[in-house]
């Protein structure tokens, strides 16, 4: 397994070698899916929307709807106008979506198709109906990461649908981030249970976790409306989670609207949940609720019940940077040493960020962005590590380092099917997040330790 | 279930294509009306295959770098992949294709698990991105001191104008190992299918022929278009050798290296996967003389045929008898369980939209346990692959297919086989055929539906209308046709099963039919509520009081038994 992975490392500077992100579109085609009755388009070669469409799906084990623009080599010489144009009317006609969702590739950046003027020229011809909507976001494979593309296309949302009539609403807009439908159930359960009105986009809970029931719906129930997103412009607050998938959604309501914005990171164990408790609280002034004092409880029960198993392990985290922030605060909360800390995103406020938390426990920590796991895999063949978490490319790691403890986390998960139902976020999740930790550990112990050190009893 | 249930079973073949097409704007249904047709064994229709995907309608199909580097040369295990491009076409083909790899031979690297890019950004696209692709390879060079390095270009690649083969060229040069490049950018084709046919140059004229080392063994074949889906090329492989016939090299399904580089000395090529590989096939003939037939070794008949096929090929009695001793060793051990399989399923119906040869293979695997194929088409096939390559010569080469370079092979003045030549003329005189296939159509019913290029559209109404009982086809479709509550058998990943190749994974496949048809899941869609809407007012369950018991009476009754357990 991985047997080429050297322990010396030699410095790179062009070659990517398996990469801890992916591009722009993905992350577009999975925010528009998070729109109620919408169809996600990839305007450039079908090869793109097909990749996305299937990793999506084996994320998921969910339909994954979208179109593409089929380019040519004819599209690619003169523009995508003929194609897009012609999709537009191909969706409308035959899916009959309330809104179309388009996205950019590599190909058509390159191009330079000029998306909003397609989409104006398109209306014009009549080949949009009434009432129907189609948004764009700037998707470029070349720039950013699926992440960014996910926060482009959040982002699109407000640019083009939100409204303010001037009379403000008593809701508050929530703006999850690149997490799992289960995540969202969690974030909105939180804030229902604390008595505050949300508005939450993109909301792909009841669109990829859907009950089996005989019936197969294109457009299911879940999804923010679009009525929802134009009423986002009236809301008293944003409470955006997570700096690269959602606080540009939320800044944007802010500056359009004056909706004043609550930039939070993703809300994975203690303080960071209380945060997003605490932003619920003031944001929308109601008091937090015994139900959540309990849960909250639990959790730190829970903690003190396994610290004597995790204290001071070490710990490699792969991820996107979003998750990753989040869970490194919680495994310093956990007294664990997150000793290697990597993303494949861009950004230089991750390496700060991850640094600021780690000051105190593991101020020797290697920490990088726009790092792949390849050298992840090297440092831990050089300093070796207890624990990796990480999405499922990281089982090979794991298997290569004589079956390293491993916690899947994060996007994509290919190969269990746990993250689909039960959310890591929320003081529940962080119990969750501690269980598949601490089975991690014990498994390996348990099948590899000497029989006189098999015991009964943790 | 209600709302899929079948409106009318009796709907013809072409009153449910007309239904199919209502939906779409004219332009569009003109279109798609070429791509479906109701089938004619005896007077076949032409499909209108290979033509452009329209924009906007749901596809499975997927691009030509995908068919280059995904399907065809991607499996090849122990040469380095470099995809050229943004970051998203090298993670999207990393490990998703269950092309599986065992690495026998001392030194054998298999480099699949790596996902290498050149993780092009902005400042490539603006300034170009050969100096990063050469730095790239030197890295990779450095690292891992491969015995050859691949490269493919993605859409931006060719937009910007990075000359991807000088560079392959110039590293070539420079290392001192193989360096080849493809230009396999997305847009290139219509499908995957341009990418197939790509790749198959570059093998042919950057591998192929490298390793003239003579073959020993009397009875040497290549097996073309097999992928190792699932360990489907391991079955086929053991099955040969338990009947004495040596795979030189299997394109390209847990294939390294060396052994393509040998191809060229084998007696015989075998095409599994006509669509993806005949350009190989061809070239070979031309080249070195290597004759080429089809073959199928999906479901126990076809399996058997093939066997038969190969051996009246080699004209050895020795051959045949152990061949046949093989197919009846093999169809005895498959007898219970087809046998089993069979009485459960016998009558029920199948659709398959996959590939560019399994839903025609894959029909055959239905067939071996009695079971219907009432519409079938392919992702990215062209229309010899449906009417058969009797239709060659009457094919448009449109302007996409012109995209595609067709390289210029003649005979190769020292290799050329002459006696392969003049033992195919005289094998053909006696009624033997070569380079035949006759595709699809041929084999399926009258009055069966082939959809080229199925929309989710046409798909949503094939299930609504005709109600197939199972549907082979892919990840993309497999979630949205199990939500109508009908089970759908991924043909492009096994569904992470398999083998189902040869007679062992046709045991393997009827086990798994069986089992997707009469899984109990479908059985509880329907809820008893709703079942029984109305109710009686009484719970449908009450504990039985007779049948408690107390355990201290019980120990009453017989304490010395207690004790003993």
């Amino acid at each position: 397994m991985l047997d080429a992975t050297t322990t010396e490392i030699k410095e790179r500077s062009a070659l990517r070698i398996n990469p801890a992100k992916t591009c722009q579109p993905i992350g577009a085609m999975y925010a528009a899916l998070g729109i109620h009755g919408c169809m996600p388009h990839s305007h450039g070669s079908q090869g793109c929307c097909a990749y996305h469409r299937s990793h999506l799906t084996r994320h998921f084990k969910e339909p994954v709807v979208a179109t593409t623009s089929s380019f040519t080599e004819g599209a690619s010489v003169f523009g995508g106008l003929a194609n897009l144009t012609q999709a537009l009317n191909n969706i409308f006609t035959t899916y009959n979506p309330e809104v179309v969702a388009v996205h950019t590739t590599c190909l058509s950046e390159v191009i330079g198709d000029d998306i909003p003027m397609i989409i104006k020229k398109t209306k014009e011809e009549g080949k949009i109906p009434e009432g129907k909507h189609v948004i764009h976001a700037n998707t470029p494979s070349f720039v950013g990461s699926h992440l960014t593309g996910f926060s482009a296309m959040t982002e699109a949302m407000v640019k083009y649908l939100a409204e303010s009539t001037g009379t403000p609403k008593n809701q508050v807009n929530l703006v999850p981030g690149y997490v799992d439908p289960a995540d969202i159930r969690e974030i909105k359960r939180i804030a229902a249970e604390m008595g505050v009105k949300t508005v939450t986009f993109p909301d792909t809970s009841d669109v990829l976790d859907c009950p089996q029931t005989g019936v197969y719906e294109m457009y299911p129930k879940g999804g923010v409306t679009v009525e929802e997103l134009k009423s986002t412009g009236d809301s008293i607050a944003s409470i955006a989670l997570g700096h690269w998938a959602s606080h540009a959604a939320a800044e944007l309501l802010e500056t359009k609207f004056n909706v004043p914005a609550s930039l939070l990171e993703l809300p994975i164990g203690v303080s960071a949940t209380d945060e997003y408790v605490d932003a619920l609280r003031q944001t929308a002034g109601v008091e937090v609720p015994a139900s959540l004092v309990q849960e909250r409880g639990r959790l730190l029960d829970v903690m003190s019940d396994m610290a004597q198993y995790v204290y001071k392990k070490r710990v490699a985290v792969f991820g996107d940077p979003d998750h990753v922030i989040a869970l490194t605060r919680f495994l310093v909360e956990l007294d664990m040493d997150p000793v290697f800390v990597v993303t494949g995103s861009h950004g230089n406020y991750f390496e700060e960020r991850i640094r600021q938390i780690l000051e105190k426990q593991c101020p020797t920590a290697k920490v990088k962005a726009q790092a792949d796991l390849f050298e992840l895999h090297q440092w831990i063949k050089q300093e070796p590590v207890d624990l990796l978490i990480g999405n499922s490319y990281g089982k090979f790691m794991s298997r290569a380092e004589d079956n390293l403890p491993f916690v899947r986390f994060g996007f994509p998960i290919l190969d269990r099917m746990g993250h689909r139902y039960f959310s890591m976020l929320g003081y529940t999740g962080g119990i969750r997040l501690i269980e598949k930790i601490t089975d991690a550990l014990f498994d390996k112990r348990d099948r590899e330790c000497a029989e006189e050190w098999s015991e009964l009893v943790y | 279930m209600t709302e899929t249930s079948c409106e009318s079973a009796e709907l013809s073949a072409e009153a449910l294509r007309e239904e199919m097409l209502k939906a779409y704007p004219s332009k569009t249904a003109k279109k798609r009306a070429k791509q479906m047709v109701v089938n004619d064994p005896d007077a076949i229709p032409e499909v209108g295959a290979n033509s452009r995907t329209t924009p906007g309608l749901i596809t499975q199909r997927g691009c030509t770098y995908a068919g280059c580097r995904g399907v065809v040369i991607g499996p090849i295990h122990d040469i380095l992949h470099i995809t050229h491009g943004p970051i998203g076409c090298g993670y999207y083909s990393w490990l998703t294709r269950r092309n599986l790899v065992k690495p026998v031979n001392e030194g054998d690297t298999n480099y699949l698990q790596y996902a290498m890019s050149t993780d092009m950004l902005e400042e490539q696209i603006v300034f170009g991105g050969e100096k990063k692709l050469k730095q790239a390879i030197q890295e990779a060079y450095d690292i891992f001191q491969p015995k050859a390095i691949s490269i493919y270009a993605t859409c931006p690649v060719g937009l910007i104008g990075d000359d991807v083969h000088a560079v392959a060229r110039e590293m070539k040069e420079k290392l001192g190992i193989n360096v080849f490049a493809f230009s396999c950018e997305g847009y290139r084709g219509v499908s995957q299918s341009a990418g197939h046919h790509i790749a198959n140059n570059g093998v042919f004229k950057h591998i192929v022929g490298l390793d003239d080392t003579p073959q020993t063994h009397p009875y040497t074949v290549n097996i073309l278009g097999e992928y190792n889906i699932g360990g489907d090329a391991w079955e086929i492989d053991t099955l040969l050798r338990k009947c004495g016939i040596h795979v030189v090299s299997t394109l390209s399904g847990d294939v390294n290296y060396e052994q393509i580089k040998n191809a060229h000395t084998a007696h015989l090529n075998a095409i599994m996967c006509h669509r993806s590989i005949n350009y190989m096939a061809e070239m070979m003939e031309t080249k070195f003389g290597i004759p080429w037939i089809k073959v199928n070794f999906i479901g126990a008949d076809q399996t058997a045929k093939s066997l038969r096929k190969l051996a009246a090929f080699f004209e050895s009695k020795e051959l045949s008898d152990r061949v046949e001793e093989v197919i009846a060793q093999e169809m005895a051990a498959l007898k219970p369980v087809r046998e089993e399989v069979t009485a459960r399923c016998r009558g029920k119906k199948a659709a398959l939209f996959v590939g560019g040869s399994r839903a025609h293979h894959y029909q055959d695997l239905f067939k071996d346990i009695g079971m219907d194929v009432l519409s079938a088409g392919y992702e990215f096939a062209h229309r010899d692959d449906y009417e058969g390559r009797s239709v060659l010569p009457t094919i448009k080469v449109d302007a996409d297919s012109r995209n595609i370079e067709e390289i210029h092979v003649e005979a190769d003045p020292q290799r050329y086989r002459s006696d392969f030549a003049d033992k195919k003329k005289r094998l053909e005189d006696s009624g033997f055929t070569f380079s035949d296939y006759n595709g699809m159509m041929v084999e399926m019913k009258k009055n069966a539906l082939v959809i080229d290029d199925i929309s989710h559209h046409e798909i949503e109404m094939l299930i609504k209308k005709w109600k197939p009982d199972i549907i082979g086809s892919g990840i993309k479709d497999k979630f949205v046709i199990e939500k109508m509550g009908i089970p759908c058998k991924q043909l492009h990943s096994y569904d992470y099963g398999g083998p189902y190749a040869a007679f062992t994974g046709a045991a393997n496949f009827y086990r798994e039919i069986d089992r997707m048809l009469h899984t109990k899941v479908w059985q509880f869609v329907v809820p008893p509520w709703q079942k029984d809407a109305a109710g009686t007012g009484k719970p449908n369950y009450s504990p039985r009081k007779d049948k408690r018991e107390k355990p201290n009476e019980a120990w009453k009754k017989n304490p010395v038994a207690t004790e003993e357990i």
